[in-house]
């Protein structure tokens, strides 16, 4: 497997770490609630088809990823830079 | 026995090698197959289950009967194929499966038994009683059953694996293969020619096949040195590729040097990983058997594996050969050993119209129905319309049909499609994507279908990878697809073998039907069908079409089992190349590592690091007593210690200070330059993470300290807040772990210490607790922090690491000139439990600031990260809080591990109160120590609890105490 890093090009996915879904980037505000923030830190939706997921290249560039890919036929369709996904 | 003037063998290069002991001569250029039955030898095996007499099926990967175990002692390989082995001069191979001879089998007596011990035998009768099964029935089945057996030794065989890629992979050399390499390869593509065979050409070379009116194999050899020629053309011979992996990986096995004598210590396999935009599956046909009465004599082959012999190694099992077949291909066969000068006994097609003439009796509409000759064929009988024959031979060609060999189209779980027009399955057309199949892969068994499939795919995948297809003439060749008429088994009584390394019978897979097992993945857990390190290569489509037959559901409803990788079998060691001993742990050394050793320090592993345990000195005879000399030391006069496996991390920008207060519970933005700051880190679920110190080195630059557990998780925590929480502002991290060497100085002579190594000395109204700074250290640009991990007075001094050695050196002499000296992990250890300091006994994932009694550490004026959740229900009430034991009465022993329990429960589960995370003995104190949660604990000190560890059997009685036990006030660190 591999991910398309958009610094360094296609890479080996033994160059990566895995965080979890993209919903990872949405922290709410302090004052947003438990249910928002069990969402946030707890809760994943396990899709058959189609997610976001985080990825770091730590034996890489050091970029955390947005990685979109197909959990039924593995494809990977886009990645992109979290911070660019954030702000 | 050899053909006269066939086969590419080199006759003039004579190699010895030897079998069972006995010597043989072959030629370069044979297999151990081809060796053996040139030289008469056709029993090569025992059978699995029955022990039956087993010869040379095959002349290729997918063979079942003949394995060996080459090599001796504990340097040897079992279940080689004999027909994949290549002969080198010294080459051992022993027999499997037989004792005490090949010759005469013992176990040879379960043959008689097989009434009782057909499919599903093992399921029925040792089921019950159960201590039956592991007193007698188990090892009474391994020592009878399996094939060979592994020394036992580790293999310590050198082995690689490596990278590839490429634009495209081409899988096999046959003629489809050729035909796609060329075209590519004149395109200018990037292409990858993987071939399993040791010569390059697929079926060119067992065949007396003519392209354009010159013999096959001298058309491939042309083709073949064009493609050396072209840079772009990457050829890789006796390499298998055995799995289709995501986004266009294929794994393959090179076998580097296991065709000789490995020179020195080179690499015997190698492991590819080979990513390729593209790939074709050129990898040609298996041809199977037709199962009928006693078909797994020795000297019964496929007819393709006969011609293989006879035309690429001029050798034959035999000097009278009959064939069995239900397709035109056994006609060839035929008429290539007449051709050859051989006698052929008979033609047998199972088609009443077939059509065929030539110098031999031929029966049409016939059918095999007994063979004879225990340890190798002498005959045969046969069934046709007019009456029954008995024929001899020596040998017997079966042709059953051909199988693509699909399985690589199917690892994405694509399911093959049954083609009734071949009776064989084809690969699904995008099954996996970006690999096509063609030549005989596909279906397509002509020579010139498979040369015109090839080139067709080529031209598909350059014009996707963006090439243009360079025009093509192909060659003449026959164009005829051989007919066939699907023939599985010959009906009658006895025993008609299937899966022959699993010694799987047509009855055992009726039985199955019969029994409920009708679904193919059933039938073939119940009679183990393919599930023997060939996986049925030969005989699985035969199964499930005798399965499809006894239930009525037909070929294409019944299906197959499912595909999975590795195509043929894969050593561990080659997968796992590089993975074992410091490949698998590397070693991490600081820069004092030389000087620790030099004083016979024991080094402990610390993650990958490798930290000194404690300095031993002359007249000391345990660990403690050094561990206890130090702590002394320590706190009376000065040590030395490397610390540098702390991770540290580099933070610079005009929003740093920002970041840490995000990042940490407590505030740095306050914290001026020039001084350090203790910090505490939590996980956004509330739970603490790491600890530390940072230090402020100026307005917009920190340098922050974890644990050296934490120093990687910590780096990536941070990356994620900045990039994910902080995108657009101005932080910089960078990890400077090993760019500095940093000892710790503790002691109450720690400043004399420092001063002696420090071009400008300090005092402690420039340099007060908690102060940082740029120091010279003897000409060199250095740092110093004041802060203490011991509880006294101390400093960590920090270099550019490649003065790490000469400075630590420095350090311990002057130390030692003071009264002081080295110290280890064990003091450490001990000095930071007798204060009270924690570490990753303690932050163990589920402790929170507030167990820790660092609540009061989170900031009520700003957000940071776990902040919300850690004041959620349950994290601050109630809790496990964190306290420190000694013991009292009778026994003086505290471990860590050990559970806490009322003094007046049972030590059950269900009264467990906490458990100790760290003990020592306090040379200090004069008495053990241990750090511990306790339930509600910071309200429980001076209550006595018991401590219980199960595992050691050991119980104490404790109070309860706060766990700074040593200088509470912190005066001796000021
Ligand atoms: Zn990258």
């Amino acid at each position: 497997m591999r991910i398309p890093c958009p610094l360094c090009g296609p890479r080996d996915l033994r160059e990566f770490s895995y965080r979890g879904h993209a919903v990872g980037l949405d922290r709410p505000a302090p004052d947003a609630g438990e249910t928002a923030w069990d969402e946030f830190v707890y809760l994943r939706e396990n899709p058959a088809g189609p997610t976001q997921d985080l990825w770091y290249h730590e034996a890489g560039c050091g970029a955390w990823l947005v990685v979109e890919r197909n959990t039924v036929t593995h494809e990977i369709t886009g990645a992109r830079l979290a911070s660019e996904a954030a702000s | 026995m050899r053909v006269a003037g066939r086969g590419i063998v080199d006759r003039s290069t004579p190699v010895g090698f030897s079998f069972d002991g006995k010597e043989f001569t072959g030629f370069a250029g044979d297999t151990l197959a081809s060796a053996l039955l040139a030289s008469g030898q056709r029993l090569i095996g025992r059978s699995f289950k029955y022990h039956r007499p087993r010869g040379v099926l095959t002349a290729g990967s997918e063979e079942p009967n003949a394995l060996v175990t080459t090599g001796r002692d504990t340097d040897r390989t079992p279940n080689v194929r004999a027909t994949v082995q290549e002969i080198y001069d010294g080459l051992e191979a022993q027999s499997q499966n037989a004792w005490p001879s090949l010759g005469f089998d013992a176990l040879a007596v379960n043959d008689l038994l097989s009434p009782f011990l057909g499919a599903g035998f093992y399921y029925k009768t040792f089921m019950w009683p159960v201590k039956f099964w592991e007193k007698l029935y188990e090892p009474l089945i391994r020592r009878a059953a399996g094939l060979g057996a592994l020394s036992g030794a580790p293999d310590l065989a050198p082995r690689e694996k490596a990278y590839a890629f490429c634009d495209l992979l081409v899988i096999g050399s046959g003629p489809a293969g050729l035909a796609a390499a060329l075209l590519a390869g004149r395109a200018g593509a990037d292409v990858i020619l993987a071939e399993e065979d040791s010569v390059f050409g697929g079926r060119l070379n067992g065949e007396a096949l003519q392209i354009d009116g010159q013999p096959g194999r001298d058309w491939a050899a042309a083709v073949l040195a064009e493609l050396q020629s072209l840079p772009n053309v990457r050829l890789m011979r006796r390499t298998t590729v055995t799995g289709a992996y995501d986004q266009g990986t294929y794994a393959a096995l090179e076998r580097v040097n296991l065709h000789r004598t490995p020179p020195g210590d080179a690499p015997i396999e190698c492991f590819w990983r080979i990513v390729a935009k593209r790939a074709i599956l050129a990898a040609g046909a298996q041809e199977r058997m037709i199962a009928f009465r006693n078909n797994d004599r020795p000297g019964i082959m496929q007819a393709s594996a006969v011609r293989s012999y006879l035309h690429r190694f001029g050798a034959v099992a035999g000097a009278r050969v009959a064939v069995f077949g239900n397709n035109d291909d056994a006609h060839r066969t035929a008429h290539d050993l007449a051709a050859a000068g051989l006698t052929v006994t008979a033609l047998i097609d199972t088609r009443p119209d077939a059509v065929v003439e030539g110098p031999f009796p031929i029966f049409r509409g016939a059918e095999v129905i007994n063979t004879a000759g225990r340890t190798g064929l002498h005959g045969l009988s046969l069934r046709h319309a007019g009456g029954k024959a008995d024929i001899e031979a020596d040998c017997l060609a079966v042709s059953g049909g051909w199988n693509p060999n699909l399985a690589l189209t199917c690892h994405h779980n694509g399911r093959p499609v049954w083609d009734e027009k071949i009776a064989a399955f084809v690969p699904r057309p995008g099954s996996v994507p970006g690999l096509e199949a063609a030549g005989a892969a596909l279906g397509v068994f002509s020579t010139r279908g498979a040369l015109d499939s090839g080139a067709n795919c080529a031209k598909t995948a350059l014009q996707a990878l963006g090439f243009k297809c360079p025009s093509w003439e192909p060659p003449e060749a026959e164009e005829a697809e051989p007919g066939i008429t699907a023939h599985w088994a010959v009906p009658g009584p006895g025993r008609a073998w299937l899966d022959m390394q699993n010694d799987v019978t047509v009855k055992d897979v009726k039985r199955a039907a019969q029994e409920g097992f009708s679904s193919v993945e059933h039938m073939k857990r119940y009679t183990t069908q393919g599930m023997a390190t060939d996986q049925g290569k030969t005989s699985n489509v035969s199964a499930l079409a005798i399965l499809a037959d006894t239930t009525g559901n037909g070929i294409p409803a019944t299906g197959t089992t499912t595909y999975r990788p590795p195509f043929t079998p894969v050593s561990i060691g080659a997968m796992g190349a590089g993975g074992w001993g410091m490949g698998f742990a590397p070693q991490r050394f600081t820069t004092s590592h030389a000087a620790s050793v030099d004083r016979d320090a024991p080094m402990v592993e610390v993650g990958l690091w490798y930290r000194p345990s404690y300095f031993p000195r002359t007249g000391e005879s345990s660990w403690r007593e050094s561990c206890d000399r130090e702590v002394t030391m320590v706190r009376e006069t000065v040590g030395v210690c490397d610390v540098s496996t702390l991770g540290k991390i580099d933070i610079q920008g005009k929003d740093a200070a920002e970041f840490l207060d995000f990042v940490y519970t407590n505030t740095f933005s306050t914290l001026p330059v020039g001084k350090c700051r203790y910090g505490l880190m939590l996980r956004e679920d509330g739970f603490v993470m790491d600890d530390g110190t940072s230090a402020r080195l100026g307005p917009e630059h920190f340098v922050m300290t974890t644990t050296t557990a934490a120093a990687g998780p910590v780096m990536k925590h941070l990356e994620f807040v900045r990039q994910a929480f902080r995108p657009g502002k101005d932080i910089r991290l960078i990890s400077v772990t090993e760019h500095w060497a940093q000892f710790s100085v503790a002691g109450p002579k720690s400043r004399e210490l420092v001063n002696a190594v420090l071009d400008k000395p300090i005092d402690d109204d420039g340099f007060p607790f908690m102060a940082c700074g740029a120091v010279s250290v003897a000409g060199t640009p250095g740092r110093l922090f004041r802060i203490s991990f011991s509880g006294e007075r101390a400093y960590e001094i920090a270099v550019p690491a490649r003065y790490g050695d000469s400075l630590y050196r420095l350090l311990v002499a002057q130390a030692e000139a003071l009264g002081g000296g080295p110290y280890g992990m064990e003091a450490l250890n001990v000095l930071r439990i007798e204060k009270g300091f924690i570490t990753h006994a303690e932050i163990d994932g589920r402790t929170t600031a507030f167990d820790l009694g660092l609540q009061g550490m989170i900031s009520k004026k700003k957000d940071c990260i776990g902040k919300t959740l850690s004041a959620r229900p349950g994290l601050m009430e109630d809790r496990e809080e964190m306290v420190g034991l000694k013991p009292v009465g009778g026994v003086m022993q505290l471990t860590a591990g050990a559970h806490l329990f009322a003094a007046t429960d049972k030590p059950l589960r269900q009264n467990v109160q906490g458990h100790v995370t760290s003990a020592c003995h306090s040379p200090t104190l004069g008495h053990p120590l241990a750090l511990a949660f306790l339930r509600n604990g910071r309200a429980r000190h001076g209550e006595t609890v018991k401590m219980v560890d199960h595992l050691r059997k050991i119980e104490t009685l404790c109070e309860v105490t706060h766990p700074v036990f040593f200088d509470p006030e912190g005066g001796r660190a000021r």
